[in-house]
C-alpha cells in the first residue's frame, strides 16, 4: 500500500510553487496522510519562505477540495503539523541551505526533485544552473552530508531529443542517438556565454543602438526616461541573446530546446554525481489540466498548449506547424503525481532507474483529432470580441513548420514597416490610434512566431516514448492504490477530456470573454475619467500643443510676425515658413528644448507694446478659434470639482497671459526684454521635457501638493517626464508612439478636438490687422488691440 | 404699387413651396385642401432722399422733444449709442443706414461745437463688434476719426468701473447702464427697426444696461408673459423696458431717439437670389432655373463653402422712413411704419405651422447658426411674429427645416457649446433650466473674460435664447425639425424627421389626420396679424 509505506516518512520536495509540484503536494496532503513534507522554497525579495508557503502555495484553488474537508482550522493545523518550509535555491550550491536547513535535509527520506525552468525559452545559462546543475547539487549535498536518500529526479520525456521512432526508458547515454557531451563543458560555456553577451552589450556600438531604440520608442522624452529605458533595452537583449544561445545550442545537439537539453544533460550529471544516492527519474511527456485529482481540469499557470489554443480561439493564430498523423503526447497532471508518488513509495532500485509518464505509446492522441476537438468546442462555446460578436475559429492548414514560420515572418516584417512610417508621420488622434492597432496586430504576429518557434518542434515531435517501466509499476499496484492513485494513462477517453475538462479549465483560465452581448456598466473610459476628476485629486496640469489648443508655436509667431507685414511680405513670409517646416520638425523631435531657444530668438527685436496688442487679436484668432472646448471643459471642470490647475507650456508667456482666468497658474517660458523690446532670449531653461517635470514637482512643492494625487494632460513623448510624475496621467489625442504608451499603460486616453463648424487655417499667417486697429480691451492695458 | 401679404390656400394646381433650410433651400409640396402660405407683402418704396429725410427728421423732432439742434451746445459730454451687428439682416449694402445717421448727428456736433463725443455700440450682453464690423456699420471716416482715440467703444456690461446703478422701478427692478451714456449730457440712440420688437426704450435700457439689469426682463416669467414680445402692447419684455425707461427719465438721462425702419428687400429684384423673394407659381423660367442651378451648386458644395458664400451676402433693404425725439412717441410711429411692411392678415389657427429656417439670426452674424440658435430663430422670431394670437393653436404642432448642423463657432458662442453639453443633455425645461444652471453660467469668471476680452456671447446668452423659445414651447404640443442632424434635434428636445411627409405624419400622432396647415413664408420677415 503506497499510504503505508510512505507512512512515517519525510519527504523533501523542491518545486512547490509550481504546476506540477503543487499538485504533487496537494496529493501527498490528502492521500498519504502519515508523512511529513519539507519544502523547498526561495525566499521571495520581499517575502520570507512562511509568506510565500502561505501565498504562493496553500491558497492555490488545488487545495480548495481538502480545505472543504477538513475544514479552514483542520486544515491550517495540518499544514503546519505535516508542512515545514525551508529557504533555499536549488541553482545555488549546498541548496543555499542555512544549518538548519541542512539538518533538516540530512533528515529526509525520499527526496522529490520537481524544480525545473519548465519555460522552453528560457536563456541557456538560468536553464543550465537549474535543469542541469539542480539534481547534481541535491546529491552532493548529500554526500557531503553523508546522507543516501532516494532522490526522485523529474525530467522530461523530451531528454530522447528530436527523432522518430520509440524512445524506451533507458537512460540518455544509452541512446544511439545520444551525442556525448561532457557536461561540464557546456555549464562553462553557457556561463560563459553570459558574460560575452554581456560584454557585447556594453559595446559603443550596441549602446547607440538602444539608445536610437529607446528614442524611437519615447521620443524626446528627456535624458533620464530615455536612460532608464536604454538600460532595459540592453538587459532584455542580453537575456534575448541567451534565449537565442540556448536555443541554438540545444539545437546543435539534437533538442527542441534548451529545456530538453538542460534536462537531459541534468540527467547524465546525476548520474555522474550520485555517489551513493539511489536514483530514480520520472520522466514525464507534455503536462495538462488535471483528469480528476483534486478536481477535473484543475490547472496552475498559463502553460504551453494554452496560449496557442486561446490564440487560436480568439482567431489571433490562424496556423499551426504540424503533423496531422502526428501524435500529441499529453499527460494530465495528476497521473504524473501519481506516478512520482508510486515510485518514491515502492523505493529505489539497486542501479538508477527511469519510468516514463507518457500517453503516445499506449493510448495515443493524434494532432487531427485534437485539433478537430478543439475547433468543434470552440465552434459551439465561441469566445466574443470586445462588440460581444462571437469570433469564429480559423480553419487549421496543417503547414511546415518553415512555410508558416515564413509568413508570420514577412507579416511581422509589412507590420513594422508600415509602423515605422506610421511612427514617422506627424499623426495624432485617431489616426494615431490606428498605428496603435498596427502594432497590437504586430506584437500578435510575433507572438504568434514565438509559439511557432518554441512549440513547432514539439508538434513535430514523433517520438514515441516507451512505457514498459510505468505499465510495470502500474500492475504491481494494488486494487485500492489504483484506485486512489491512478497513473495509467490508458484510462483517459481523449475525447471527454479534451472536450469536458481540459478547453472549459483553459478558457476559465484565460479570463476571455465567453458571453455575447456588449457591455453594460460603465466603461473603462468613464471608470479613469471619474477617478481623474475625484475630489480626492490635488490638482491638474495641462499641456498647452495639441492638448488645449489645436496649435503651435510656429504658428503663434507666424500670426504674430505677419499682422503688420504688407501683403506681398505676408505670402513670401508663410512660403518661407512652410518650406522651414521639415527641418523645424526634426528638430523639434530630437530636442525640443533646443527646438525653443533656436525658434525664439526669431522674436529679437519685437516691440512688448505692439506684440501685447497682437497677442490680444491672437487670443481669439488662433487660440479660442483652435482650442478644443472639451479640454476647456475638463480644465473647467477641475476648477469645480476643488483641484488647482496649472498649464505648463513652452509656449512664450504673452502667447499664453490671456488664459490667465482658466488656470490658477500658468508656467511658460518668459522672454527677456531690453528696451521695451524682446531680445530672443529666454530668462530661464522652457519648462519642456524632463525640466517640465521638475517644474511640476517644484510646483507641487511650492503649494504643499502631492504629486501622486496630481493628474496631468499631454499629447507627445515629450511630456512623458511630467506624465509619470504624476499619479494619474491622460494622453489627449495622442501621437502614435505615445498612444501605444498609453495603452500599454492603462492610462486614460481623451479624443478633444475643434468645435465643430471652427474656422480652418491652412496657410501660417495671422489676419492682417485693420488699417488702424483701436478697439479698447481690458487685455491691453493703455493699448488697443 | 408693391403688392400687400397675402395667405394663399393650397390647392391641387399649387407648385411646391419654397422652404429655406440653412444654407439651402427645400421645394415642398403641401396637402391640398388643408394648407395656407402666408406671403409677406413686397418691398415697400424707399425714402427717395435718406441723407435729407434724416436731417429733416433731426430738425423736426416727434413728441416732447427739441430738435437735435437745439440740444447740442458747446461743451456739453454727447454719447451717441447705435444698434449692434445684429441688425439689420443680413447686413445691407454700404452705406449703413447707422453710418448715415451718426454722420448727419456728428455735422451737427461739429456745428454746435460739441468736442466730447463718445460712440458706443449698445451690444448688451452680445459679442464685442470687430473692427471691419463697426466700420461697415459707422464707416470709415467715422471709424478712423473716433476708434484711435478710444472715442469708439464696444459696450461692456461686465466693466464694473463704467456702468452706473440708476435706480430701480416700481417692481423692483434694477436700472443699470453704461456710465459714460448715463453721465452724458445727451444721448443719441441710433436705431434700426428691422422687426417690431427692436427700438423705444428697449435700446438704452437693454442695449446698454448690465447683466444685473437685463436679468429683470430676460426670464422665462417674462417670455411667458410676452405675447407675443414682437407685440409691444402684448409683450411683458416691453412693459419691463418702458418702466426702466421712466427710471433713467426720472434720474435726468435724456436721450434723443433717431429710430428708422427698412423695407424687406433682402434678396433685391435681379440676380439669383431674387427667386427667393417671388411667390412659387409666378416663378419665370429664369427663376426655375436659378433656382434649380442654385439647389444644385449648394448641394455640391462643402458645407464651409456654402456658410461662406450666404454670409458675405449684404442685402439691398432700404430706408422707409426715420422719426427722432421723444422715445416712445418715436417708437409709436416707428412700429406703425414696420407693420406696413410686415402684417398680413391672417383668419384663425391652424393645428400645424411649418416654417423654412434661413442660415441667419441675430446672433449669428459671420458666425455659425448652431442648433441653440436654430430652435431660438425658428421657437423664439419666427414663431413671435404675431400678433393677436399664434397662427398655430394651443398643442399644435410646428415643423421647422433646418439642417441643424451639431456645429459650434468657438469663439463667438464658447458657453452655448458648454450649454448644448451640459445642460440641454440634462434637461430642456426652462424652468428648470433658469432655476438649476443660469447663475453658473452668468456669473463665471472665464466666460465674462471671454466677453469682455475676446468676441464671445455673454455666458449667459445661451439661457436667454433658449427663454426666448419658452412661449412657444409652452403654447405648441410638438416640435419637428425636418432635415436636421438627428442627435443635435434629439438634444434640443424636437423630433427630427427626414422629410416634410414624414413630419406631417408624426404630427398626425398629435393633431389628428386631417390637420390644417399654415405655412410662413419666411424670409423676407412677415407679421401674421392672426383674427
Amino acid at each position: 500500500m503506497i499510504a503505508d509505506s510512505l507512512a512515517g516518512r519525510r519527504l523533501f520536495i523542491t518545486g512547490t510553487t509550481g504546476f506540477l509540484g503543487t499538485n504533487l503536494l496537494e496529493r501527498l496532503l490528502r492521500s498519504v496522510p502519515d508523512c511529513e513534507l519539507v519544502l523547498l522554497v526561495r525566499a521571495g525579495r520581499r517575502s520570507t519562505v512562511e509568506q510565500r508557503l502561505a501565498r504562493e502555495i496553500l491558497k492555490n484553488d488545488a487545495f480548495d477540495r481538502l480545505r472543504a474537508e477538513l475544514g479552514k482550522e483542520g486544515f491550517a493545523e495540518m499544514a503546519a503539523r505535516r508542512i515545514t518550509a525551508v529557504a533555499g535555491d536549488v541553482g545555488r550550491d549546498g541548496l543555499g541551505l542555512d544549518a538548519a536547513g541542512r539538518e533538516l535535509f540530512a533528515s529526509c527520506d525520499t527526496i522529490i526533485h520537481s524544480a525545473a525552468t519548465v519555460s522552453f525559452d528560457s536563456p541557456l545559462d538560468s536553464a543550465v544552473e537549474v535543469n542541469l546543475m539542480g539534481p547534481t547539487r541535491i546529491a552532493q549535498l548529500c554526500t557531503e552530508l553523508r546522507v543516501t536518500p532516494h532522490l526522485v529526479a523529474v525530467s522530461t520525456c523530451y531528454v530522447a531529443g528530436n527523432r522518430r521512432g520509440t524512445a524506451p526508458e533507458i537512460m540518455v547515454d544509452e541512446s544511439p542517438f545520444f551525442v556525448d557531451v561532457d557536461w561540464r563543458g557546456e555549464v562553462e560555456g553557457a556561463r560563459r556565454a553570459r558574460r560575452d553577451a554581456d560584454a557585447e552589450s556594453r559595446t559603443p556600438e550596441k549602446l547607440e543602438a538602444f539608445r536610437d531604440d529607446a528614442r524611437r520608442e519615447l521620443g524626446a522624452a528627456g535624458t533620464p526616461l530615455l536612460a532608464e529605458k536604454t538600460e532595459s533595452l540592453r538587459i532584455k537583449w542580453v537575456s534575448d541573446r541567451m534565449v537565442e544561445t540556448g536555443r541554438a545550442r540545444a539545437a546543435s545537439l539534437g533538442w527542441p530546446d534548451a529545456y530538453a537539453y538542460s534536462k537531459a544533460l541534468g540527467e547524465r550529471a546525476l548520474l555522474e554525481n550520485r555517489g551513493d544516492v539511489p536514483v530514480s527519474i520520472v520522466r514525464p511527456s507534455i503536462i495538462e489540466s488535471a483528469l480528476a485529482e483534486p478536481v477535473p481540469g484543475w490547472i496552475r499557470g498559463f502553460r504551453m498548449a494554452e496560449p496557442i489554443i486561446i490564440s487560436y480561439a480568439r482567431g489571433l493564430l490562424k496556423q499551426f506547424p504540424g503533423v496531422p498523423e502526428g501524435i500529441v503526447d499529453v499527460i494530465p497532471v495528476d497521473l504524473v503525481s501519481a506516478a512520482i508518488i508510486a515510485v518514491a513509495a515502492k523505493g529505489p532500485e539497486p542501479e538508477p532507474e527511469v519510468v516514463q509518464v507518457a500517453s503516445g505509446s499506449r493510448n495515443p492522441l493524434h494532432y487531427r483529432r485534437l485539433v478537430d476537438l478543439v475547433s468543434d468546442w470552440f465552434g459551439e462555446h465561441p469566445l466574443y470580441d470586445t462588440k460581444g460578436q462571437p469570433i469564429m475559429v480559423p480553419k487549421w492548414s496543417f503547414g511546415g513548420r518553415g512555410d508558416v514560420k515564413d509568413q508570420l515572418r514577412r507579416a511581422t516584417k509589412s507590420l513594422s514597416r508600415a509602423e515605422s512610417v506610421l511612427g514617422a508621420l506627424p499623426l495624432r488622434g485617431r489616426q494615431a490610434e490606428f498605428g496603435t492597432s498596427l502594432e497590437e496586430k504586430r506584437e500578435e504576429a510575433e507572438r504568434a512566431l514565438g509559439y511557432v518557434e518554441i512549440y513547432g518542434a514539439y508538434a513535430e515531435c514523433e517520438a514515441i516514448y516507451g512505457l514498459d517501466r510505468l505499465i510495470a509499476l502500474w500492475e504491481a499496484q494494488t486494487p485500492d492504490d489504483q484506485r486512489d492513485f491512478c497513473f495509467d494513462p490508458r484510462v483517459i477517453e481523449w475525447d471527454s477530456f479534451v472536450r469536458e475538462i481540459h478547453l472549459p479549465s483553459v478558457v476559465k483560465q484565460a479570463r476571455v470573454r465567453t458571453t455575447p452581448g456588449g457591455k453594460v456598466g460603465p466603461t473603462r473610459e468613464q471608470r479613469l475619467r471619474t477617478q481623474v476628476l475625484a475630489p480626492e485629486r490635488q490638482f491638474a496640469a495641462f499641456d498647452l500643443e495639441n492638448t488645449l489648443i489645436a496649435s503651435n508655436v510656429v504658428t503663434s509667431y507666424a500670426f504674430l510676425a505677419t499682422r503688420r507685414l504688407p501683403r506681398a511680405d505676408r505670402i513670401r513670409f508663410a512660403t518661407s515658413l512652410i518650406a522651414e517646416g521639415p527641418s523645424l520638425l526634426s528638430l523639434d523631435r530630437r530636442d525640443r528644448s533646443d527646438f525653443l531657444r533656436m525658434f525664439y530668438r526669431r522674436y529679437d527685436g519685437a516691440p512688448v507694446q505692439q506684440i501685447d496688442e497682437d497677442a490680444a487679436e491672437m487670443f481669439s484668432r488662433l487660440i479660442i478659434a483652435k482650442s478644443f472646448p472639451a479640454a476647456i471643459r475638463r480644465v473647467r471642470a477641475h476648477r469645480a470639482a476643488g483641484h488647482r490647475t496649472v498649464l505648463i507650456t513652452g509656449a512664450l508667456s504673452f502667447v499664453v497671459k490671456p488664459l490667465e482666468p482658466l488656470f490658477d497658474d500658468i508656467i511658460a517660458a518668459e522672454m527677456a526684454v531690453e528696451r521695451g523690446v524682446y531680445n530672443g532670449e529666454l530668462r530661464s531653461v522652457p519648462p519642456t521635457g524632463e525640466s517640465r517635470a521638475q517644474a511640476l514637482f517644484d510646483y507641487a512643492d511650492a503649494h504643499g501638493l502631492d504629486v501622486r494625487e496630481g493628474v496631468a494632460y499631454a499629447d507627445s513623448t515629450s511630456d512623458l517626464p511630467m506624465l509619470e510624475a504624476v499619479g494619474f496621467p491622460v494622453a489627449v489625442n495622442p501621437e502614435t508612439r505615445l498612444a501605444t504608451l498609453a495603452r500599454k499603460r492603462g492610462w486614460l486616453v481623451e479624443q478633444w478636438a475643434k468645435a465643430p463648424g471652427a474656422p480652418r487655417t491652412l496657410i501660417p499667417i495671422g489676419p492682417r490687422r485693420g488699417r488702424t486697429g483701436g478697439l479698447a480691451n481690458p487685455l491691453v492695458p493703455g493699448g488697443r488691440a | 404699387m408693391p403688392r400687400p401679404g397675402f395667405v394663399l390656400d393650397v390647392d391641387r394646381s399649387t407648385p411646391p413651396i419654397l422652404f429655406h433650410h440653412g444654407e439651402g433651400f427645400r421645394l415642398e409640396r403641401l396637402p391640398a385642401g388643408r394648407s395656407r402660405v402666408i406671403y409677406p407683402a413686397e418691398p415697400i418704396e424707399p425714402l427717395k432722399n435718406p441723407d435729407a429725410a434724416i436731417r429733416h427728421a433731426l430738425v423736426n423732432p416727434i413728441g416732447d422733444s427739441e430738435p437735435l439742434t437745439a440740444l447740442l451746445k458747446p461743451g456739453m459730454k454727447l454719447t451717441i449709442a447705435f444698434d449692434d451687428i445684429s441688425l439689420p439682416l443680413p447686413p445691407m449694402k454700404r452705406p449703413d443706414i447707422r453710418q448715415r445717421v451718426i454722420e448727419a448727428v456728428l455735422e451737427l456736433a461739429a456745428a454746435a461745437g460739441v468736442d466730447d463725443v463718445m460712440l458706443i455700440a449698445a451690444l448688451a450682453l452680445h459679442r464685442r463688434m470687430t473692427e471691419a464690423e463697426l466700420r461697415h456699420a459707422v464707416g470709415d471716416r467715422v471709424y478712423d476719426s473716433f476708434a484711435p482715440h478710444g472715442l469708439l467703444l464696444n459696450h461692456d456690461a461686465e466693466d464694473p468701473d463704467n456702468l452706473l446703478f440708476i435706480g430701480t422701478t416700481e417692481k423692483g427692478e434694477e436700472v443699470e447702464i453704461n456710465k459714460r451714456a448715463a453721465e452724458s449730457d445727451l444721448i443719441v440712440y441710433v436705431n434700426i427697426n428691422l422687426v417690431s420688437m427692436d427700438g423705444g426704450w428697449k435700446s438704452t435700457a437693454t442695449g446698454l444696461a448690465s447683466y444685473r439689469s437685463l436679468r429683470h426682463h430676460h426670464n422665462v416669467r417674462t417670455m411667458r408673459h410676452s405675447k407675443s414680445f414682437m407685440d409691444r402692447h402684448a409683450s411683458e419684455l416691453h412693459s419691463a423696458n418702458w418702466r426702466m425707461g421712466e427710471v433713467l427719465k426720472n434720474a435726468g438721462v435724456k436721450v434723443f431717439q433717431i429710430e428708422t425702419t427698412m423695407n424687406n428687400n433682402v434678396f433685391g429684384t435681379e440676380g439669383p437670389m431674387s427667386v427667393l423673394q417671388k411667390r412659387e407659381w409666378e416663378w419665370s423660367l429664369t427663376d426655375r432655373i436659378s433656382m434649380a442651378g442654385m439647389k444644385t451648386a449648394l448641394d455640391l458644395m462643402p458645407q464651409r463653402t456654402r456658410r461662406q458664400i450666404f454670409q458675405n451676402w449684404q442685402a439691398p433693404h432700404a430706408m422707409t422712413s426715420v422719426q427722432a425725439g421723444e422715445v416712445e412717441a418715436v417708437h409709436e410711429l416707428t412700429t406703425a411704419n414696420v407693420y406696413k411692411q410686415h402684417l398680413v392678415d391672417v383668419e384663425g389657427q391652424t393645428d400645424i405651422m411649418t416654417m423654412g429656417l434661413p442660415y441667419i439670426s441675430p446672433y449669428n452674424v459671420n458666425s455659425i447658426l448652431n442648433p441653440i440658435l436654430v430652435a431660438c430663430l425658428g421657437l423664439g422670431y419666427f414663431f413671435n411674429l404675431y400678433r393677436g394670437k399664434p397662427p398655430v393653436r394651443e398643442g399644435g404642432v410646428l415643423i421647422m427645416s433646418h439642417p441643424t448642423p451639431w456645429e459650434f463657432h468657438p469663439v463667438h458662442h464658447p458657453s452655448y457649446i458648454d450649454f448644448f453639453e451640459q445642460v440641454l443633455s440634462q434637461t430642456t425645461d426652462p424652468i428648470r433650466i433658469e432655476a438649476e444652471f443660469e447663475k453658473s453660467f452668468a456669473e463665471d469668471e472665464w466666460y465674462r473674460h471671454l466677453y469682455r476680452t475676446s468676441h464671445a456671447y455673454h455666458g449667459v446668452h445661451p439661457f436667454y435664447m433658449w427663454y426666448w423659445c419658452s412661449h412657444a414651447l409652452q403654447h405648441l404640443g410638438q416640435v419637428i425639425i425636418v432635415g436636421g442632424d438627428v442627435r443635435a434635434v434629439r438634444r434640443l428636445g424636437f423630433k427630427p424627421a427626414s422629410t416634410l411627409q414624414d413630419a406631417l405624419e408624426m404630427a398626425s400622432d398629435v393633431v389628428g389626420r386631417d390637420a390644417t396647415i399654415t405655412h410662413i413664408h419666411n424670409p423676407p420677415i412677415l407679421m401674421a396679424d392672426v383674427h
